[in-house]
Formats: C-alpha cells, sequence, structure tokens
C-alpha cells in the first residue's frame, strides 16, 4: 500500500537487479566446469560457421593426435542429423549427436543433458562441437575451458571484422583449409590483420586438416592447456551426488587414486595465453543452482 | 535469432522476482545492451513485443540502453580509435574493454506492489 499518504493504492516499487540476462546459463556452464575440473577433462567449446571445417579439424585431430594416447570424445551440434556425430565416431573419436531443432546455439544446459549416457568422464579431450553459426554461440558459456574458432580462408578476409563477438569470445583461432590458399586470392596476412583488430590477444594457427599442415601446433597447444586441467589423482577424494530436474540424478565416487598420475610435464613454453586469461572462477563450491544439489565429504 | 531465448530468460527472472515481492503487475524494464553483447537490441525489442503476451510483463514497457564498445590500455588507459589493432601503441599491451561494452543485463523492474 502506499506509504506516503495511506491513500490506499498500490505502490509502485523501483527492484534495482544489474543482473545478467544469462546468468541462469552461467549458473549451468559454472556447474559443467566443475563436472570436468574434477574429471581432469579438457573440454573444449568449437565454433565457427557452417562449413569452416570443424568436423574435419577434428578427424585431422584423431589423427594428429594419436601418438600421444590421449582419449578424445565429442558432443556434436546440428539443427538436424547425427551425421557429424557419425563421422566423428568413424575417426575413433566416441562422439554423441545434439540435434538442437530450431536452436541456432548451444547453451550450458543442453551440453549438460548432453552429458548423460555419454562417457565423457573417459576422455582426456573432450569437445563441444557447437552448431555451425558465428553468432549466437558466442556469447553461451557452456563450461568449456577454452574456446576454439574454427575459420576457414575461403570465408573472406574481413569476416572476423564483420563478427567482432565471436572473435573477442575466442582463445584461439584455427585458420582452415590453409592447403587452398595457393588456389585462391586471398592474402592471409589480411585475415591476420582483421583478427588482431577483434581478439585483444590474437592466437592464431594455420592449418590443413587435408595436409596436415600445422596440425603438431594445435596439438602443442592442446597439450599445453591440458597440463593446466588437474588431474582428479590430485584432487580429494570425494563422493559427488546429484539430483537434476530432468530426473536423471547421477552419482559417483572417485577415490584420490582412481587414475593415474599425468605424465611430468615436460613443455618448456608458457600455457597459452589467452586460455591461461580466460581461465574462469573454478572454485569448488557447488553451483548456486537450486535444481542440482551436491554432498561432499 | 537466440534474442527469444534471451527474452524468455528475461520474463522468467522478472516472474521470479514478481512472485517474490508479491507484485501484482509489472510496469517497466530496463535492459542494457553492450555493443558487444552479441545481441540486436531491436531484434530483442521485436522478441520482447512477441513472447511477453500472456506473462506478467505483458503491460510492461521495455527500455533499451545502448552502451557503445570501447577499448582503451589497461597501463595509459587510453581509448584505442575504433576500428584499430587491439594494443596499445604506447604501452604495447593488449587492450581491455570497457564495462559495459559488452553487458547484456537487467538493470531495473518496476512492479506494483500491493
Amino acid at each position: 500500500m502506499c506509504t506516503t499518504c495511506g491513500c490506499g493504492d498500490p505502490e509502485i516499487v523501483p527492484v534495482a537487479l544489474h543482473e545478467k540476462i544469462l546468468a541462469g546459463n552461467d549458473r549451468a556452464a559454472a556447474h559443467n566446469r566443475e563436472h570436468f575440473l574434477e574429471q581432469g577433462v579438457l573440454a573444449l567449446n568449437l565454433m565457427g560457421s557452417p562449413g569452416s571445417g570443424k568436423t574435419a579439424v577434428l578427424e585431422a585431430t584423431a589423427r594428429a593426435a594419436s601418438s600421444r594416447g590421449w582419449r578424445l570424445g565429442a558432443v556434436s551440434a546440428d539443427l538436424a542429423t547425427d551425421n557429424d556425430a557419425r563421422r566423428l565416431e568413424r575417426a575413433g573419436i566416441p562422439s554423441k549427436a545434439i540435434t538442437t531443432g530450431q536452436a541456432c546455439h548451444l547453451d550450458a544446459d543442453l551440453v549438460h543433458r548432453s552429458l548423460h549416457g555419454f562417457p565423457w568422464q573417459a576422455t582426456d579431450v573432450f569437445f563441444i562441437e557447437n552448431v555451425g553459426n558465428l553468432v549466437c554461440p558466442a556469447i553461451y558459456d557452456l563450461g568449456q575451458r577454452a574456446n576454439v574458432v574454427v575459420l576457414s580462408i575461403t570465408e573472406g578476409e574481413d569476416k572476423p571484422l564483420k563478427y567482432p563477438v565471436m572473435f573477442k569470445a575466442a582463445d584461439l583461432v584455427l585458420l582452415t583449409k590453409c592447403d587452398l590458399a595457393p588456389h585462391l586470392e586471398v592474402d592471409l596476412r589480411a585475415i591476420h590483420d582483421a583478427i588482431s583488430r577483434v581478439m585483444p590477444r590474437p592466437q592464431v594457427i594455420e592449418v590443413s586438416a587435408r595436409t596436415g599442415q600445422g596440425l603438431d601446433g594445435w596439438i602443442d597447444w592442446l597439450d599445453q592447456l591440458r597440463r593446466s586441467v588437474k588431474r582428479p589423482s590430485e584432487a580429494r577424494a570425494h563422493v559427488h551426488d546429484h539430483v537434476h530436474d530432468h530426473g536423471e540424478g547421477h552419482g559417483h565416487d572417485h577415490a584420490a587414486t582412481a587414475r593415474p598420475s599425468p605424465a611430468k610435464a615436460t613443455g618448456k613454453r608458457a600455457a597459452p595465453a589467452g586460455a591461461a586469461r580466460r581461465a574462469r572462477p573454478t572454485g569448488t563450491k557447488a553451483s548456486a543452482r537450486g535444481r542440482a544439489k551436491h554432498r561432499r565429504r | 535469432m537466440h534474442e527469444y531465448s534471451l527474452i524468455q530468460s528475461l520474463v522468467t527472472r522478472v516472474e521470479e522476482e514478481a512472485r517474490r515481492r508479491g507484485a501484482i503487475a509489472v510496469h517497466a524494464l530496463a535492459v542494457r545492451v553492450g555493443e558487444l553483447s552479441g545481441v540486436d537490441p531491436e531484434l530483442l525489442r521485436t522478441a520482447y513485443e512477441t513472447f511477453r503476451a500472456g506473462t506478467v510483463c505483458e503491460r510492461a514497457s521495455l527500455a533499451l540502453t545502448r552502451v557503445p564498445a570501447s577499448w582503451s590500455c589497461p597501463r595509459c588507459r587510453r581509448a584505442l580509435a575504433r576500428g584499430a589493432v587491439l594494443r596499445c601503441p604506447h604501452c604495447d599491451l593488449p587492450a581491455e574493454l570497457e564495462p559495459g561494452s559488452d553487458a547484456l543485463f537487467l538493470d531495473r523492474i518496476e512492479m506494483e506492489v500491493p
């Protein structure tokens, strides 16, 4: 009731919030991130235009990383079909399709749901292949350790300038289809220049999935990042129970000795600057999200 | 077109706040949209007009504040020219985004409380 004059009229109350509209997604992403970190899984969000070569890069990654002994895994999102997931399976990457229907991007909840029934815990490097789209996926945190933007040299030299939000969110740009450069009228320097105008710490690796060019650099980048992900063997042993509102609760015990210690780091290079810079807070507190209940001991 | 899912999140949040405060109506919303938020303010408005029917926001106006993007040097604080390489030419440091440049915030709700 109006407290100014006591007239009995309802009162207009201004409520100051200053809250992110995507706060709900960010909480779900923090929950995913906690899962990945607890299991020592390096999770990457792979974004880029349709046809930029996201799936081809992953197929090539499986070949290039075969000597490393990494266990790879992927969820692959498209509006329709599970073609990409099947391609990845054939390349030796256990994969699951996320069919988004009309949704133009993945959000943290969709990723969370996709983790159920998929042995992502048994992977070392887990790729989240986003919907092919250079706009919407950029603003949704999924719980990844780093964002990788796949940009093919056939897309136009000024593509980064046209989609600055995507490149601002990137930790690394994989410049793909570089084997085609001699056949195109494209100036790779112009692409690098454009990237430097939308990405404050530009990190770019030129690759070709077809010839294998540059893949060593990409594998090294992954390796550096992988070393920065804490292994469960270093983490506290605990029991972790969840209740989720989609009715697929999952509890799992993991002891401190659940997995072997990581190979001793021998790399001299520092972790990729872009990735380190964007390392998000990963405190051990459970997600504040009401629908997920965590119990620890 | 992620603007629709954003409006869905927005309306859900407003409904939650209105319920919590026992509001009988919501009169106005104020949202801040940075140039690098990844959201087109006009599309956001269109999505709002479409989506608010039948919700607590049915009669609530939506005020959108646009924030232009700007990058500056973390050391000398000088702003970079629009379209420039994102590195301070004086200090040779990577530029930082000024607060609000990528904001997508629900700033204020005006509601009627009995």
